[in-house]
């Protein structure tokens, strides 16, 4: 437990020592706040929460965002990065257990998510008066833990899918924002949106965290607004980001074209 | 106590291709023991299959009374790897990362005893991301050395050090050896080779050509070496090497003689080369280096990399 404390805590500073990741996490979807309240106004409209104000439908949303990039992006990109530098083989060969090495770098992820969803609600509560009540707090934290650990599953799938930083980058753009779109994150659905559009966001997971966590602070749910059939999902996406990181994840450095044939043999993969 | 690693005809496959073709040595504790081969000989897979990274396709591998191939954390805490290539968390200091990487072992050397080991001082608190290619490579070494291991991995350990910074690693290694731990070394420096090993093993295409201390291995090339030039204007030399005893290597004008008795041979050459009043330019007589054995017995694999590597045994 000590070690994994430990791994924790560097997995944090080195997230801290990389201002890329720390913009794109933290900084950006508070940008985002600022600027949808700043052009539609705060005024209320119609969501799928009931007529609230806009503040009150992009908070939860943006907070959700905040924590689906801090777990899966971020996730994704350290450790393909860290597999291609050669980090996870050298991890590989000291006598820490590879389960601390990636709890260290999953529980850090959810560290860094909690913050950005901390500071999105405290902004939404600050600035906007958005809606928070104690009652509803538990769902909050549940459904963020939930969304979290499902996400980090993705980001490990992410990483042992991609083979490369080169290709773990637009992956997890190309995946993850195209999904913000169609998951009332960015755009808020109304009654005429197509229903194929409707039923894509439903299959993946970033609508569901964001509505079961929009429900916990949307002032029309009643206490103590649990979604079980959201969380059900998530859970299943849990599952199914774990499998595939179970069946790909290596260790080893990636087979890059082009290196000397010495290096392409010696890293070349024998047949199953 | 038994040798810190025993391999027995070890082979390795990838697809069609043989990696390791059936190789077997020992390496004692306090003892430097070199693979020596050009790239693609299979040096890194043998490395790798002994520190577990890689599993045999045939044969019997014993690292400090274990099977690497299934051992677990407690193998990992006894033994130091330097690989070929293998980076370090950039963001990281180099302090932070002996740390880091060393709370796992129960044998720790403190960080303040690596740092001044591999001279890194005026560098400990720098990003590792700043630092230049040898010193990464010398946070690698303290790396390796952090769990105090029974048994050191050394794949190319000074690959890319000026000639000052490698005499201090191959300091650091000797150490090693004077306190009894194992040290396996792959290097295609020969004076490496010939400096640090007790014992070099010579691997060409996936096997083993030669086994020895520096000195055996060096009288197995004969006693002496004959180079001359032959003259341009001079008829075919068949006539002239035929009686020769020692192995001939022509290359153009070039030859070599590798022979065990030099006088008669060299009387023959030179000889041959006064009944036609030629001169030889570059005549001379020597004692073979590793380096003329390690060539003569690499010069099959062509000394490169892709057709060394590439066309396997059956």
């Amino acid at each position: 437990m000590r070690l994994l404390w430990r791994r924790t805590r560097i997995q944090n500073r080195i997230f801290w020592r990389t201002p890329v990741a720390a913009f794109f996490t933290l900084v950006f979807p508070i940008l985002m706040m600022v600027l949808f309240t700043a052009i539609f106004g705060n005024d209320p409209f119609d969501t799928v929460y009931g007529r609230v104000s806009s503040s009150q439908f992009y908070t939860p949303g943006l907070a959700v965002f905040a924590a689906a990039s801090s777990t899966y992006t971020n996730i994704g990109i350290n450790l393909a990065s860290r597999r291609e530098l050669g980090i996870l083989k050298r991890v590989r060969g000291t006598p820490l257990p590879p389960w601390i090495y990636l709890g260290g770098v999953v529980l850090s992820a959810v560290w860094i998510a909690a913050l950005g969803v901390a500071a999105m609600v405290v902004l939404g509560v600050a600035a906007y008066g958005v809606n928070v009540e104690a009652a509803k707090v538990p769902a909050m934290v549940v459904t963020f833990v939930v969304g979290s650990a499902s996400f980090a599953a993705l980001g490990l799938a992410l990483s042992s899918v991609a083979r490369s930083v080169n290709m773990a980058v637009p992956i997890a753009n190309a995946t993850l924002l195209p999904l913000a779109f169609i998951s009332n994150i960015f755009v808020p659905f109304g009654t005429d949106t197509p229903a194929w559009l409707d039923l894509l966001g439903n299959i993946f997971p970033l609508k569901h965290f964001g509505l079961a966590f929009g429900e916990a602070m949307n002032p029309f749910s009643d206490a103590p607004a649990f979604e079980w059939h959201r969380l059900g999902v998530l859970l299943i996406w849990l599952a199914a980001g774990a499998a595939v990181a179970a069946w790909k994840f290596s260790w080893a450095p990636p087979v890059i074209a082009g290196r000397s044939s010495r290096r392409r043999r010696r890293t070349q993969p024998a047949p199953a | 106590m038994g040798p810190a690693a025993t391999v027995s005809e070890l082979v390795k496959d990838y697809g069609a291709v043989r990696a390791v073709d059936g190789v077997s040595f020992e390496v004692e504790r306090g003892e430097v023991f070199a693979l020596l081969g050009p790239n693609g000989a299979g040096k890194s897979t043998i490395v790798e299959i002994l520190e577990g990274h890689r599993t045999r396709t045939a044969g019997t591998v014993r690292v400090l009374d274990t099977d690497p191939s299934s051992a677990g954390a407690s193998f990992r805490d006894r033994i130091g790897i330097v690989l070929q290539s293998s980076g370090i968390d950039p963001e990281l200091t180099a302090r932070e990362a002996i740390d880091y990487y060393g709370a796992a072992y129960s044998r720790r050397v403190p960080t303040d005893e690596l740092i001044e080991l591999v001279e890194l001082d005026e560098k400990a608190d720098a990003r590792i991301s700043t630092l230049s290619g040898g010193q990464q490579r010398r946070i690698d070494m303290a790396l390796g050395l952090v769990g105090d291991p029974d048994m050191v991995f050394l794949d190319e350990p000074t690959t890319g050090f000026d000639p000052a910074a490698r005499r201090r690693g191959w300091e650091l290694v000797e150490r090693l050896a004077s306190q009894q731990r194992a040290v396996l070394l792959t290097t295609h420096y020969l004076d490496e080779a010939e400096h640090l090993a007790d014992r070099v093993a010579v691997m060409s295409q996936g096997r083993i050509v030669a086994e020895g201390t520096p000195a055996e291995l060096r009288a197995r090339a004969g006693s002496a070496l004959i180079r001359f030039v032959v003259p341009d204007r001079a008829e075919p030399v068949s006539d002239l090497l035929a009686p020769v005893s020692g192995d001939i290597v022509g290359r153009g004008r070039h030859v070599e003689i590798t022979t065990d008795t030099p006088t008669a041979d060299l009387a023959q050459v030179t000889g041959w080369a006064a009944e036609r009043g030629f001169e030889l330019e570059g005549l001379t007589v020597a004692t073979p280096s590793l380096e003329d054995v390690y060539l003569s017995l690499v010069a099959d694999d062509g000394g490169d990399t892709a057709t060394g590597e590439g066309d396997g045994q059956p």
